[in-house]
């Protein structure tokens, strides 16, 4: 049990993707303009990376090691075309906002990295706890640096206006380049607590 | 033709993939160190993205739209692109050892660039005609090796600098990645 609850844990601090687990930094820049897309970008990869998480584990005594990276793509881009349709149907003005960064949601290392690098090796209680902890420290990590970036750059959060009416929006922050400092600067944070891990 | 030419510019500078539209970071990241490894990805990256590029729309224009399968588009890609990286390796590997030496260990990881399959997509989800799309793939590779070469010497000459420690590794990368697009923000007016 205490197993379970430390792979679940790492996800959230001690290797919290994409801060300190450093990959997967497409959708973390390009989508981090308002804190609605980031919680969705967010829920979307957890979805994928707790489910393909599931069926690679349990399928790991049959996948031959040499064709596993093949198999592991098309069952991650299995359940990447399921939030895909769901989310067309269910929530198309998010759907509309995250354009094509659903469907690279299949080539976002961290799946692909957890697959090979836990799934593959684990079972499938440890890697559902796995998934779980990394898809929402994604998250967190994605809220994070939306609300900073739509706090200064719109002067809102969740679309709520918080910083009155005399507040003149620090435009950079919601344009491409403020997404890079603002990241290297959370980096940057996050250094002090202990060196990241490098790529 | 200036069509063409105004497309290339603008996927070039304007609308650069890695800087504008967010594709591709982890190499970004991951190969910029030296400058050897940044070109043998920026080569790569050209190769199999303008490969890449005119197959998928191929089969997207012939197979999915015309059977009406375009809700498999994510999965064929991705296995498109997966095969065709392989097939370019192993061809590489017997045909030309010496291309293949450059850009050997790179091309495996070409599959999960999403620089690669974001341009495909983009290619299929702008309706471009098959002229639009070589030029699109070839222009955003340029784009792509641009910004990998230039970031390259960035950090080959940052290695000798006195960085403060916390900003040591990804975190000045990123800043400096910031302040390449704040530059390339300055062809704005040009596309």
């Amino acid at each position: 049990m205490n197993n379970i609850v430390k792979e679940f844990t790492k996800g959230l601090w001690a290797e919290i993707p994409p801060f300190r687990f450093v990959l997967g930094l497409c959708p973390t820049l390009a989508v981090t303009k308002t804190v609605e897309t980031g919680i969705g970008m967010g829920l979307m990869l957890t979805f994928v990376l707790v489910f393909s998480n599931i069926l690679i584990s349990s399928l790991r005594k049959v996948i031959p090691p040499s064709v596993r990276i093949a198999c592991f793509i098309v069952v991650i881009a299995t359940f990447v075309v399921i939030v895909e349709l769901v989310s067309q149907a269910y929530t198309y003005g998010l759907y509309q906002k995250l354009g094509i960064f659903i469907p690279l949601i299949v080539v976002n290392c961290i799946v692909l990295g957890r697959a090979e690098a836990f799934a593959f090796k684990n079972g499938v209680v440890a890697s559902i706890a796995d998934g779980l902890g990394m898809g929402l420290g994604f998250t967190i990590s994605l809220t994070v640096l939306a609300g900073i970036r739509e706090l200064f750059g719109a002067g809102t959060l969740y679309g709520i206006d918080v910083m009155g009416s005399s507040f003149q929006p620090f435009a950079f922050m919601v344009s491409a380049p403020g997404a890079f400092v603002c990241l290297g600067l959370i980096l940057c944070v996050m250094n002090m607590f202990g060196k990241a891990q490098d790529m | 033709m200036s069509d063409y030419l105004l497309m290339a510019v603008s996927a070039i500078f304007v609308n650069n993939v890695l800087l504008a539209l967010y594709l591709g970071n982890c190499p970004f990241v991951g190969t910029t160190k030296k400058m050897d490894t940044a070109v043998g990805m920026a080569g790569g990256v050209l190769f199999v993205l303008v490969l890449a590029g005119l197959i998928t729309w191929v089969i997207d224009v012939t197979l999915l739209r015309g059977f009406d399968l375009i809700y498999l588009r994510t999965i064929v890609f991705i296995l498109v692109i997966a095969a065709l990286v392989q097939f370019v390796e192993t061809f590489l590997k017997k045909m030309v050892p010496p291309l293949y030496k450059g850009l050997g260990i790179f091309l495996p990881l070409i599959t999960t660039n999403c620089a690669i399959f974001g341009v495909c997509i983009i290619n299929v989800r702008k309706d471009f005609n098959f002229m639009e799309t070589l030029v699109f793939s070839v222009t955003s590779a340029i784009g792509f090796g641009l910004a990998l070469v230039i970031m390259a010497g960035l950090r080959e000459r940052m290695a000798t600098a006195r960085i403060p420690k916390i900003l040591e590794g990804t975190a000045i990368t990123m800043i400096t990645a910031g302040f390449m697009a704040l530059a390339f923000f300055g062809f704005m007016g040009m596309a």
